[in-house]
């Protein structure tokens, strides 16, 4: 137990293949790159224009000063725009033999044959790989790439784009805007109820490189959706930045879930911007697995429009050393009835730092709203942190709001009836942490939980003794 | 099988135990009385490896090991089970997984033969078995250990892993308070079977009654008083304590020790 080996430093999933890419386009960000990647993508002249007008946002925005520690981001040093292949492939065999390599060593194929409907994987800033179920393509469900989804339903893509994460709602909104590539687009017909889920991986694999993939999102009337995100990435010594932005509308009486592990290794900045809008008696699930990177800032939302529309979200942050999450969440109550719930789990250890910070607001005329909060936070040792930083905007009396929070540490005494089994501090300690993080573990896929309960396990090892 | 010669030790600076001495020899049933604060469950911490108490002097076998510096779980492995008198709440944690984990960790270095050629399903039915004989339902190998279990049910959980880890010495600490007369007769039960089955187990059993003492028959019986073993002897101490109370024997004991 004296092994003080830190598990960020031996990260699982640290390796990289030979880079191969068609096209590279030069550090940093300016009025031409952006052009390039537009043309280089074919695109209409008003995604040009949304591309063009994100960029002046961005650049006119103060980096928010109110959340995590930003500072060290060099937006210079970055590409923002790499195409691996020439064109998508249509089957695995067509693949290149790297990137499959790739996918076996994280075992994409495995997960496929298992569980999977389809998969969009995403190997640098484009999606390479594209598998579809002809099952869903009968019921006229679409799944693809964005670029693709752009290409051919430009109709319903330029009717939701950025309605719901408008450029000007963040800074790295506005980045992702103006350079944004890759990403899924999801269009489930009025009750359709598609139950596999839909899963994408994404996975950053070269030096200095952006993510900035932008997925859309829309459940019609009455159907259904569960959409699982993983991510996996080597690691580099120099900073590497992740701007995605997800955009959901559930329509009325539609349903729909969004699964994401999020496991970049420890040199990532994470920086994600995601809001579903519900309709009338809709209902928006977020489950949010936070475990790599170097910084996350992630607060998923949900904006409850029509009467009865109800918001879910799980949180779950493991801040390890060098690691700030800071994640949690957003329900806006904008109509009579609506319901919602936050659960946030977070643990630090080893020194790392976790936040909660979530903001729950009701306006007036909102009557009838039920929410819940509670947010519990476990810190492992003295030099690790957590601290809460909850916000309530209530402007209607007749609602019923609770909030609880705790925050607890391992105590000597679990540890000792554990040990006194016969299992090593390690496992106990593992066990402990699984058990507190359960109540968000038994709501992602089986594989997920089974690869969560061992990270957590490596996490320990590292930090135990 | 168990030796603590004049056992000394403290918890934050404060003396509980004063030089105890105990001797436990394979097949035996002890019992340990005494009254509150006498320091009983301070032995049975220390014997367990509780890191709080602190050894000052003295010294603690088990079969050919000095375990004075063994952490709690190396100390499991060697074969010793402490039923403990408030069982800990493990939210999120189900008894299934502790004891299918401490099965995987102790594999071969314990006598439990059985459980561990057994698969992962053999285990779990076998738990469940153990959980019939005590009159618990199925679910409580899968629900969060010790969490919003009432009294007797958390007494009964400690004794159904007792029965799946086999251990060679048992310390049953106050394993009858909080029980009725029913639980009760249900945990006697199934630690008397256990010994009868596993012969060469020895139990030591902490109590500050001899209610217990009727299913279960004392090979024998210890007092213990301000942190020391003051008197030991066969099952018919435990009724001079039950007539006279612990003081008066106290106040016996010294009184024959300046004589």
């Amino acid at each position: 137990m004296n092994d003080t080996q830190i598990v960020t430093d031996n990260y699982k999933y640290g390796f990289n293949k030979p880079e191969n890419y068609v096209f590279k386009s030069k550090r940093g960000l300016n009025l031409s790159v952006v052009e390039q990647i537009s043309s280089m993508k074919n695109e209409p002249e008003w995604m040009r224009e949304f591309r063009m007008r994100a960029l002046s946002i961005f650049e006119s925005k103060k980096m928010p000063a109110w959340g995590a520690d930003l500072s060290t981001i060099n937006f210079e040093n970055i590409f923002y725009y790499i195409k691996p292949t020439d064109n998508q492939k249509k089957n695995w065999r067509d693949l290149p033999k790297e990137i499959k390599d790739t996918y076996d060593a994280i075992g994409i194929p495995e997960a496929e044959r298992k569980f999977l409907a389809g998969v969009t994987a995403q190997y640098e800033s484009e999606a390479v790989y594209h598998s579809f179920q002809k099952q869903w393509e009968e019921k006229g469900v679409i799944f693809c790439d964005m670029d693709t989804g752009l290409r051919k339903y430009p109709d319903i893509v330029k009717s939701c784009f950025g309605r719901s994460i408008p450029p000007a709602d963040n800074k790295f909104a506005a980045l992702n805007s103006a350079v944004w590539s890759g990403g899924s687009f999801i269009y489930v017909p009025p009750g359709v109820s598609v139950d596999i889920p839909l899963q994408a991986y994404f996975r950053i694999n070269a030096a200095n490189m952006g993510q900035f993939e932008r997925t859309l999102i829309i459940v019609d009337e009455g159907a259904y959706v569960h959409y699982v995100e993983g991510c996996t990435a080597p690691v580099y010594s120099t900073d590497s930045l992740h701007a995605a932005v997800v955009e959901i509308f559930v329509k009325r009486g539609a349903r729909c879930r969004y699964t994401t592990i999020q496991n970049w290794s420890s040199n990532v900045y994470n920086l994600v911007t995601k809001r579903a809008f519900v309709e009338e008696d809709g209902i928006m699930e977020w489950v949010d697995g936070n475990i790599g990177s170097k910084i996350t800032m992630k607060y998923p939302s949900c904006y409850l429009t029509g009467r009865g529309a109800r918001g879910e979200i799980l949180s779950l942050a493991l801040a390890n050393q060098n690691q700030h999450q800071d994640a949690g969440g957003k329900l806006m109550f904008l109509a009579p009835d609506t319901s919602g719930e936050i659960i946030s789990k977070s643990v630090s250890v080893n020194g790392g730092r976790t936040s909660y910070r979530g903001l729950v607001k009701a306006i007036r005329g909102a009557k009838g709203v039920k929410c819940n909060v509670r947010c519990d936070a476990l810190i492992l040792d003295e030099k690790s942190r957590s601290d809460t930083y909850p916000t309530m905007q209530v402007d209607e009396p007749d609602i019923t709001m609770g909030h609880e929070a705790s925050v607890s540490k391992i105590g000597e005494e679990q540890l000792f009836y554990l040990m006194s089994r016969g299992l090593t501090e390690v496992e106990a300690t593992s066990l402990i942490v699984n058990g507190f993080i359960e109540p968000i573990v038994k709501e992602l896929p089986l594989e997920y939980a089974v690869e969560l309960n061992r990270l957590i396990q490596l996490n320990m090892e590292g930090s135990v003794g | 099988m168990l030796s603590c010669k004049n056992l000394k030790a403290s918890i934050e600076g404060k003396k509980i135990l004063k030089g105890a001495s105990l001797e436990v020899n394979p097949g035996e049933l002890h019992v340990l009385m005494g009254p509150n604060g006498s320091g009983k469950s301070t032995l049975a911490q220390v014997i367990a490896g509780h890191p709080s108490y602190k050894i000052e002097s003295g010294e603690l076998r088990f079969e050919i090991s000095k375990i004075n510096k063994l952490t709690p779980d190396k100390r499991a492995k060697l074969g010793i089970f402490l039923a403990f008198q408030h069982p800990v709440e493990i939210p999120g944690v189900s008894m299934f997984n502790v004891l299918r984990k401490a099965r995987h960790s102790t594999n071969g270095k314990i006598k439990s033969a059985s459980l561990f050629r057994n698969s992962v399903a053999n285990f779990r039915s076998d738990l469940i078995g153990y959980a019939k004989e005590l009159k618990l339902g199925e679910e409580f190998i899968r629900r969060s250990l010790n969490e919003g279990f009432s009294g007797g049910e958390k007494k009964r959980s400690e004794i159904l892993q007792m029965m799946a880890l086999e251990p060679k010495l048992v310390i049953l600490d106050e394993i009858d308070s909080g029980l009725d007369v029913d639980g009760l007769k249900i945990v006697a039960t199934a630690v008397k079977k256990y010994t009868r089955s596993n012969p060469q187990s020895s139990v030591l059993l902490i109590t500050h009654y001899a209610r217990i003492l009727k299913y279960l028959k004392p090979d024998f019986v210890h007092i213990m008083m301000d942190g020391k073993i003051i008197k030991s002897g066969k099952a018919n101490l435990a009724k001079q304590i039950e007539e006279k109370g612990y003081q008066k024997m106290g106040r016996e004991v010294q009184y024959y020790d300046r004589v």
